[in-house]
């Protein structure tokens, strides 16, 4: 029961990450329906620049409480959401109005040539980064097992709560927001009355790029690692919530990030480590083949 | 164009060429700038590297400033059209003009056995990519994990030989059985998933093969994979190097020489290729070639005239993806060794990749595509890691440059009257 419980709180701080992950993948798809195969690379590009920024707080002697947190989630999250303007311009949008596929063989391109640029630039060599945060609270002890809510559970909450309640007050409050859900029913029709939606999807590439900046921190605080491979596996179960949730709904893509964080956790905990992966695919064909659109999917009308 | 019209675009390219150069230094001054090192004792610094970054943005102001002063002038002048046309009527003489240095080719002076080796991997590369094509292309699916099913065909070879002795030449056909049935295994449960979603689920799959054959010690090795797989056999004379009784030198009494295998293997992948496209090309005239066609171009409207959607699909996945295992086996043939690292998702972004820039549906596009990629890819050895990085980037820059692939035209399967080359644009995207 003990263990039970510490499962569902590591599911749950590891499902935020995706979650936040997840949004940037289908808010994306929802306003150009494309794959952002780069967009797990700027998740790990998000760590790269934070792990930079940490070691430059540490050598300035200056790494201490919730402001230099801050401040680290700040440095990072503008300097994604600069990767993420700078990929959409590159090889995006000259393909707007291109084929189908054409847009995905360039983010695949692009994917490929944001790990090699993090290879070539910071090394290959997998990063440690020791623990900025220590600590947890005593929840439950049954035994000798302790059930812990550690501090980094807890920043990985808050933090996924609170941008995840900035994003959904941009979203559904302003007039950026506004514009966007315009563009995801019908891009046409919302530059007929006057949204610039060329600026609307660079936009939307920004504040994912953002949001992915935040989960690389928090993944990096939390695991203490960063190497210029680790967003491939990490987007693609990402992208994997994202479909599960339905592919273009924003709360769908947190509750698909949710359920694939405990999934992950708990088939490692009670079955094996070695293909947890695998668990989190074999939901992911099973969800499509029974619920094709996802779980808070649109059902797609299709017209003859 | 008058002095004033020049000034006022010299001005307007400074000014690009300057935002671009700003962008630049807010990408790299912190990821080039400052570089993580691991310290002897374990822990991590930074170590500054400006001058880098400076040269970096100093290179991305003055590419900026001559494409906006140069290159695109040029391409605007719009002669792009009549270059299409001239390439694809080049076209029509350049696949047998390709085909014929492909079969002469080991007896090219000057060509070696690091060129051969070059060779084959090029051939594996169009015999994947023709394969690919029958998927995509043709019926448009979009397979996202192609290189799961090359991994079946590896190790199906490899471990027959291995557990049962069964030579190459027996495994060869079991090999492509094999993966064909993991081809309708997927086509199953994905038969009902469009577009992205088909996308998905085949990438997910290809993941899974890869991470049970890294999982699977006790049947394939895991990480160490598997080793020592039998050479393959001219029809069961071995290559050996003694030149013994039973020999492939020995019985047609010549020199024993190392590079007859070589030769051997480049003639077994361009006749497995040759044989690929022949089916391609043939099966696309066929009833269920066209069915294929048509599904790609509308499922609804196939669905109305009574075409089997189940059939169709299963039939498509089965039959690429026993292309597939036959390369697969013969890569794990040529190699004699073979590990999950092989085939990563990078193989399938990379097939999928020569399939789209060659012209979705165009054999000779293919095989251009493939040569240029795979070929560009060792021209840039000398790189080392930067290789991969000028891979990523041409991959972006030819698909911005000429989004419908190399041959951005196809002869249509299905004509009334005379024939016609119609453009690619025209052709159904294939949303699966």
């Amino acid at each position: 029961m003990a263990y039970a419980l510490q499962q569902l709180i590591n599911g749950i701080s590891l499902g935020m990450i995706y979650g936040l992950i997840a949004v940037g993948y289908t808010m994306v798809y929802g306003i150009i329906g494309m794959i952002n195969f780069a967009h797990g690379d700027i998740f790990m590009v998000g760590a790269f620049i934070s792990l930079i920024a940490i070691l430059m707080l540490i050598s300035g002697g200056m790494m201490e409480g919730p402001a230099a947190i801050l401040l680290v989630l700040v440095i990072s999250m503008a300097f994604t959401a600069l990767y993420g303007w700078t990929v959409e311009r590159v090889a995006y949008r000259p393909l707007r109005g291109s084929f189908r596929l054409a847009p995905l063989i360039s983010a695949i391109g692009m994917s490929i040539v944001l790990q090699n640029f993090v290879q070539v630039s910071q090394g290959a060599r997998v990063k440690p980064l020791e623990p900025q945060i220590t600590g947890g609270v005593e929840l439950m002890r049954e035994g000798n097992f302790v059930v812990q809510l550690s501090y980094m559970q807890i920043l990985i909450i808050v933090s996924t709560l609170a941008v995840l309640a900035i994003f959904t007050w941009l979203v559904t409050q302003t007039a950026l927001g506004r514009a966007m859900r315009a563009c995801e029913q019908d891009r046409k029709m919302a530059a007929l009355l006057g949204i610039n939606t060329d600026r609307t999807i660079s936009l939307a590439f920004v504040i994912g790029a953002a949001l992915a900046s935040v989960a690389g921190t928090l993944y990096l605080l939390r695991y203490g690692i960063a190497d210029f491979f680790m967003g491939f596996i990490v987007g693609v179960k990402a992208f994997t919530a994202a479909v599960l949730g339905g592919i273009g709904s924003l709360p769908g893509a947190v509750l698909g990030g949710l359920l694939i964080g405990l999934i992950e956790t708990f088939w490692s905990a009670y079955f094996s480590v070695q293909y947890k992966d695998v668990a989190a695919f074999g939901i992911l064909v099973l969800a499509l083949v029974f619920l094709p659109t996802g779980l808070l999917g649109r059902q797609e009308v299709e017209k003859v | 164009m008058t002095p004033s019209g020049l000034a006022a675009r010299v001005r307007s390219a400074l000014v690009d060429a300057g935002k671009a150069a700003l962008v630049a230094f807010g990408l790299f001054i912190l990821m080039v700038g400052l570089r993580t090192d691991v310290a002897p004792a374990g822990e991590l610094f930074l170590r500054t590297r400006w001058a880098e970054v400076g040269m970096l943005c100093a290179l991305v102001f003055g590419l900026r400033l001559a494409t906006a002063l140069w290159v695109r002038p040029r391409l605007s002048e719009g002669n792009t059209q009549r270059s299409a046309a001239l390439l694809s009527q080049a076209g029509l003489m350049f696949g047998p003009a390709l085909l014929a240095v492909a079969l002469i080719l080991p007896f090219v002076p000057g060509i070696g056995r690091y060129e051969l080796d070059l060779g084959i991997l090029v051939l594996t590369y169009i015999m994947l990519g023709w394969g690919l094509n029958i998927v995509v292309g043709l019926a448009g699916l979009l397979d996202l994990g192609y290189v799961a099913f090359y991994a079946v065909g590896a190790y199906s070879y490899a471990l027959l030989a291995q557990f049962f002795g069964l030579s190459f030449w027996i495994c060869l056909p079991l090999a492509g059985i094999l993966a064909a049935f993991w081809g309708v295994l997927l086509g199953f449960p994905v038969l009902r998933l469009r577009g992205d979603y088909l996308a998905i689920v085949t990438l997910a799959f290809g993941e899974i093969i890869r991470i049970v054959l890294l999982n699977w010690v006790e049947l394939t090795g895991g990480p160490n994979g598997i080793s020592g797989i039998p050479r393959p056999t001219f029809f069961g004379l071995p290559f050996s190097m003694g030149g013994g009784p039973g020999s492939f030198a020995h019985f047609f009494g010549i020199e024993p020489s190392p590079s007859h295998r070589v030769i051997f293997l480049y003639y077994l992948i361009l006749g497995l290729a040759l044989l690929t496209n022949w089916v391609a090309v043939r099966i696309r005239r066929q009833p269920i070639g066209r069915a294929w066609e048509a599904l790609r171009e509308d499922e609804v409207a196939c669905r109305a005239l009574g075409i089997d959607i189940t059939n169709t699909k299963l039939t498509a996945f089965a039959l690429g993806a026993m292309f597939a295992g036959f390369a697969g086996a013969f890569f794990a043939t040529r190699q004699a060794f073979i590990s999950p690292e092989s085939f990563t998702f990078i193989e399938s972004a990379i097939i999928l990749a020569i399939v789209v820039l060659g012209g979705l549906g165009s054999q000779v596009g293919i095989a251009v595509a493939a040569i240029v990629m795979i070929g560009g890819f060792e021209l840039f050895r000398d790189l080392d890691e930067y290789r991969m990085l000028v891979f990523g980037g041409a991959m972006v820059a030819i698909m911005v440059l000429r989004p419908r692939g190399l041959v951005g035209s196809r002869a249509p399967s299905v004509v009334l009257g005379g024939r016609k080359r119609i453009d690619a644009s025209l052709v159904g995207e294939g949303r699966g």
